[in-house]
């Protein structure tokens, strides 16, 4: 079997396990709810459907991602390998002519692509709301909120996977996703809002230590998808946009590619050091 | 087929296995004895790469753990505690086995059969009892037909009818010419699947021998328990004559085992004429 033959097996599997995981049920069908009912009400309180319905549904949406989206990748990528370590089953994995890449590598992907499955079904849900209320000349803009959707989950996956590969236990690395998570979503955003109200940091600064959290990262590149501008963000917006120019979107997807690249990196570091048993 | 050369293995504070060495050539049988905790499973994880060693191990030619992937095709392996993906029935977990390996297609459904579980194919692996999964982890251990066979404690979870289907099954193994390494603490075990025997203590090889000479060489003592009919006081003084430590034990005697001539007794009894109807033999100390 050669390499990419294996790393397509395990993927297999991994698509297989986690359609069959109540986790991951739960998960892409309460994302799946949310949105359909996120875009319902939004196009409902638009009143003038079209574009401006869709700006309020798309708002709605990234919202939703950046709390759910990371708390999905993040769990699900802490308990994929210290699962199977627990369960015994990694042992019996690697005790066949594999290499731990190839294994890691394969379940990435895999669990990649279940995410991405449970993603594009609930922007798809929206998008037929979308569509309905006039909003389908939107559509490049909204392929562009999916895709970062996208990047965002592959990135906290593979944070997941760096928790999954230190972790002894399950319950420990489930606990460790949760709080990278909080720190994540709500700790980060509120010790930049400290931290440069109280040491009045500069604006370039202040707008590379947001995009350094990739929760901040896909938020303002969202705006920049929905309103084709980050004037919102007020004076560290603007900078972006004089200083970046174009290349913001880019830049912030790029951010997004850095954190799916450097922790899977660092995963495959500590899973090919580590005892298995 | 086997080469091991200092090999150690420390997890966390522990020094599991400290400067092991031993071979085991095409087509030879080699047990790991001891006690539990004595590194043998240890010993396993480390052949496989699954755990971190120094030292050196190569594996039909190949040097682990650098060149871990080319050198497991050529080794099947049997775990003590076996973990399986509990969804998947029995068949399904051997194709995905058997894909990993390159396994020929068919090759799943002839070793279900072959190791008697060809009518349990679509049950769920969960739902197998202790032998039946034992078997399946044999077979799967067969995928792709390979040369050497790691097989660690392979019937400790088993009874005792299980136990001999599964020794009989790896013992026709043996005869077609695996190469073999067992862990075990069960001598008849080690009769039966070694031609040699390591023993192993505190992660340390102890002793090396022959498989039938371990009984002599570990010097365990055991005791006879014979229900004898006859004058209980004239057997026990004959045995004593003969230089064993024997008494009077309810209805019957109770005699000091001798490794490696635990018949003698029963065969001295019978001669002077005593009725021997049952005998249970006692190990430990």
């Amino acid at each position: 079997m050669t390499p990419l033959g294996v790393v397509r097996l395990v993927a297999r599997k991994e698509v297989r396990d986690a359609l069959r995981s109540r986790w991951f049920q739960l998960y892409a069908a309460g994302f799946a709810i949310l949105a359909l009912a996120l875009s319902r009400l939004s196009l409902g309180e638009a009143t003038g459907g079209g574009l401006a319905g869709f700006g309020r549904t798309a708002a709605s949406l990234v919202n939703l991602v950046l709390l759910t989206v990371p708390l999905m990748g993040l769990t699900l990528g802490a308990g994929s390998l210290a699962g199977e370590r627990e369960r015994g089953t990694l042992a019996t994995l690697l005790a066949q002519p594999v290499t731990r890449t190839e294994v890691l590598v394969g379940k990435y992907l895999g669990l990649g692509l279940a995410l991405g499955a449970a993603l594009a079904a609930g922007f798809g849900l929206a998008a037929v709301f979308i569509a309905l209320g006039g909003g389908g000349a939107a559509a490049g803009a909204y392929g562009l909120l999916l895709g970062l959707a996208l990047l965002l989950a592959l990135a906290m996956l593979a944070l997941g996977l760096v928790i999954s590969a230190a972790a002894r236990r399950t319950t420990a690395a489930t606990g460790a996703a949760l709080f990278t998570w909080l720190g994540l979503v709500f700790l980060g955003d509120l010790g930049l809002m400290g931290t440069a109200l109280t040491m009045r940091l500069p604006v370039a600064t202040l707008l590379l230590l947001a995009v350094l959290n990739p929760i901040e990262a896909y938020r303002i590149a969202a705006i920049q998808a929905i309103t084709g501008s980050v004037d919102v963000l007020g004076p560290a917006g603007a900078y972006a946009a004089r200083t970046l120019g174009d290349a913001l979107m880019p830049a912030l997807a790029g951010m997004l590619v850095l954190w799916t690249v450097v922790p899977l990196s660092v995963a495959l570091l500590i899973f090919n050091r580590r005892s298995i048993v | 087929m086997i080469r091991v050369e200092g090999l150690s293995v420390r997890l966390g504070q522990a020094q599991v296995v400290d400067g092991l060495d031993f071979a085991v050539s095409a087509g030879e049988s080699l047990a790991l004895w001891g006690q539990n905790g004595a590194g043998k499973t240890t010993v396993i994880r480390a052949l496989l790469g699954l755990v971190p060693f120094s030292g050196q191990v190569v594996l039909a030619g190949h040097q682990m753990p650098g060149e871990g992937r080319a050198a497991r095709a050529h080794v099947g392996y049997v775990p003590q505690q076996l973990a399986y993906y509990e969804d998947m029935s029995a068949l399904g977990l051997l194709r995905y086995l058997a894909a990993l390996r390159a396994a020929p297609h068919g090759e799943p459904q002839a070793l279900l059969a072959q190791v008697g579980l060809a009518d349990h194919s679509a049950k769920a692996v969960g739902a197998l009892s202790g032998g039946m999964k034992q078997r399946l982890a044999l077979a799967a251990a067969l995928l792709g037909d390979p040369p050497i066979l790691l097989l660690d404690e392979p019937t400790a979870s088993l009874d005792a009818g299980a136990r001999s289907e599964l020794t009989a099954l790896i013992a026709g193994l043996r005869a077609a010419g695996k190469t073999l390494l067992v862990t075990t603490h069960r001598l008849a075990e080690v009769s039966a699947l070694a031609d040699r025997v390591l023993v192993m203590e505190g992660g340390r090889v102890r002793a090396s021998c022959g498989a039938q000479e371990l009984e002599a060489v570990l010097g365990l003592p055991a005791r006879l328990h014979l229900r004898a009919s006859g004058d209980m006081n004239q057997a026990v003084a004959l045995l004593r004559a003969e230089g064993f430590t024997a008494q009077v034990n309810g209805r019957g005697l109770q005699v000091e085992a001798v490794p490696g001539r635990r018949a003698a007794p029963v065969v001295l009894l019978l001669a002077a004429g005593f009725a021997v109807d049952d005998i249970q033999i006692e190990e430990g100390p």
